[in-house]
């Protein structure tokens, strides 16, 4: 068995130097896999380079980006670069706003995900011994089966409890003797509020001794609060689909930012509007080119995330550049509660509304721990009926949430009471206060 | 044989029962009646007035969200019992009464409501000999 406090000393403690002879050596080789590929060809022919142009770690910035539209545009399997029969698995986002994006994987793709999963949870102090329980959603949502392979790579046992029905999970935690769990950090805030009807204390019956949280933005103060409701310490966690999923970022136990495993992806964190480089510690928009993945490799991915550089060593002894938890998004992309939904989404639903107009709010805010999303519509039409009223407001509630998965609240006003914005319309207030 | 009703869609937040209070006195518009339920978002604010369709005009001007409306008014005797067999001729009739309320004016109990079925409605009130008050009578009321 290991015994090291790493899952693979040899990567995780690489030199920068190391790391960046392995980056390049790696980057080439995903460049000359990437012109394999129709899409990437007519990339960098329009971008005017070729292959070899890639000479030094600093040539990463002479490739073309590539964006979710990209991906979208070429739904579902432009961007594959193996034959499809190669692929095993299929990742798809909701496609709300458009074609939904689609990630293809290759066996060697998942293993390579799992690694990195399982690294993170041993970086944590996880061991084989220990009973891991998944309380993230399954299915298309990645931080299901990433974490179900990774945990399961690392000789975890691992129960895949999905999320919801919080009495059944509760009962698996005593009954199973499960020391960690990853969910959404609302999720276990919720999980705690039931362990307190319930009357369990996790201190005293439970085994508990670590959590993973991610795939929802929240701010320290609400990592602490977790920390102290449920006794543990809790690891920030960042992952995207476009990536593989969960596994790409992960607190160590120094809790001092998220290490980005550059023996997978090559960071750059630019401007939003220049698409320059920033200094360290500068915010940024944090961009991503994937170095060892098969079935669809990304150059210079804009993962529209704002973070910073913290760091590139750290006491704990792994090298790999240390990030900011994420600081927003340089797009209007909302993220509440595990679930991407853009403005755009909302706005198509409220349209096929006659009775509303076409002014509207959406507001995020924070009730009893948990993250809510206010839609405020102005009534178009005024009507003398609470019958109507009541039974629109319904419908709009029903369609939004076959649309963007959430129930939101809806506010129905008179006209003329949402201000009236001069220029770009203000869309979404997060009041959260997860980005501070 | 209807009289106006002002309806206007008020949200439940502190201001807005006061600006559209303040048009009405600007315009120097009497309140006859006037109703609202509790809800907990929103709510219909729904007025009995003098001058009813310079009333929307003017509230119309001061941007509030409003429609005028069409309601049955009973002339009742201020007696007990009145309310009750009014009712009970509409139930028999099956009328179903979507809203009602009802206030007192020169000595008179006048019930305001409004139904679904407003032929119906009128033709039981014309059949039965009830009551009924015109926008002119409830003028001369004041």
């Amino acid at each position: 068995m290991n015994n090291s406090p790493y899952f693979n000393p040899e990567r995780e403690t690489m030199t920068r130097q190391q790391l960046e002879a392995f980056q390049l050596e790696r980057l080439k080789q995903t460049v000359r896999h990437c012109l394999t590929n129709k899409f990437y060809q007519k990339k960098f022919k329009e971008a005017g380079i070729t292959a070899d142009d890639i000479q030094t770690l600093d040539d990463v910035r002479r490739l073309p980006f590539t964006t979710k539209q990209d991906l979208r545009e070429t739904y579902p399997f432009g961007m594959a670069c193996v034959p499809l029969r190669d692929c095993v698995r299929l990742h798809s986002s909701s496609g709300t706003t458009g074609n939904p994006t689609v990630i293809l994987h290759t066996q060697k793709d998942l293993d390579e995900w799992a690694n990195q999963v399982a690294r993170n949870l041993w970086m944590v102090g996880l061991r084989p011994d220990d009973v891991f329980q998944n309380s993230s959603g399954y299915g298309m949502f990645t931080g299901g089966l990433g974490f179900q392979y990774g945990a399961e790579k690392m000789g975890m046992l691992t129960v895949p409890a999905a999320a919801g029905n919080s009495l059944r999970q509760i009962k698996f935690i005593k009954d199973f003797g499960t020391t960690a769990i990853h969910a959404i950090p609302s999720y276990v805030t919720r999980l705690y509020e039931v362990m307190q009807q319930e009357g369990v204390d996790p201190r005293r019956d439970t085994k508990l001794k670590v959590l993973a949280i991610g795939a929802e933005p929240h701010s320290e103060e609400q990592r602490k609060r977790i920390e102290e409701m449920m006794g543990v310490k809790a690891y920030n966690s960042f992952g995207m689909s476009e990536m593989c999923g969960p596994g790409v970022g992960f607190e160590c136990p120094e809790q001092n930012g998220l290490h980005f495993w550059e023996d997978y992806y090559i960071v750059e964190i630019v401007n939003p509007d220049t698409l320059e480089p920033v200094p360290d510690g500068e915010i940024g928009e944090l961009v991503l080119t994937t170095l060892c993945r098969e079935a669809m490799p990304l150059l210079r991915y804009r993962t529209r995330d704002l973070t910073r550089v913290l760091g590139r060593t750290c006491p704990c002894g792994r090298n790999h550049v240390r990030l900011d938890r994420m600081r927003g998004r340089s797009d209007d992309m909302i993220v509440l509660r595990g679930v991407n939904i853009f403005p755009i989404q909302i706005e198509k639903i409220l349209m096929q509304f006659p009775e509303v107009g076409t002014n509207y709010l959406i507001t995020l805010v924070t009730e009893d721990n948990n993250d809510q999303m206010i839609v405020e519509v102005e009534l178009n039409e005024p009507t003398d009926d609470y019958g109507k009223l009541q039974k629109l407001s319904q419908e709009i509630c029903r369609r939004l949430s076959d649309e963007i998965l959430l129930k939101p609240k809806l506010r129905l006003l008179s006209k003329g009471t949402l201000p009236v914005s001069e220029g770009k319309a203000v869309r979404v207030v997060d009041k959260r206060k997860v980005y501070q | 044989m209807t009289i106006h009703q002002l309806s206007i869609f008020i949200e439940n937040h502190s201001g807005t029962l006061i600006k559209v209070l303040e048009a009405l006195k600007e315009a120097n518009i009497q309140i006859i009646a006037s109703t609202v339920a509790d809800t907990a978002e929103y709510g219909i604010y729904r007025i009995i007035c003098s001058e009813p369709i310079r009333a929307y005009e003017e509230l119309k001007k001061a941007g509030i969200t409003i429609t005028l409306s069409e309601v049955l008014a009973l002339e009742l005797d201020n007696k007990p019992g009145r309310a009750a067999d009014a009712i009970s001729v509409f139930s028999k009739a099956g009328i179903s009464i979507t809203y009602m309320y009802s206030f007192m004016l020169g000595g008179k109990g006048i019930l305001v409501f409004r139904t679904d079925n407003f032929e119906l409605a009128r033709d039981t009130i014309l059949q039965n000999y009830m009551k009924y008050i015109t926008e002119k009578d409830l003028v001369k009321l004041v």
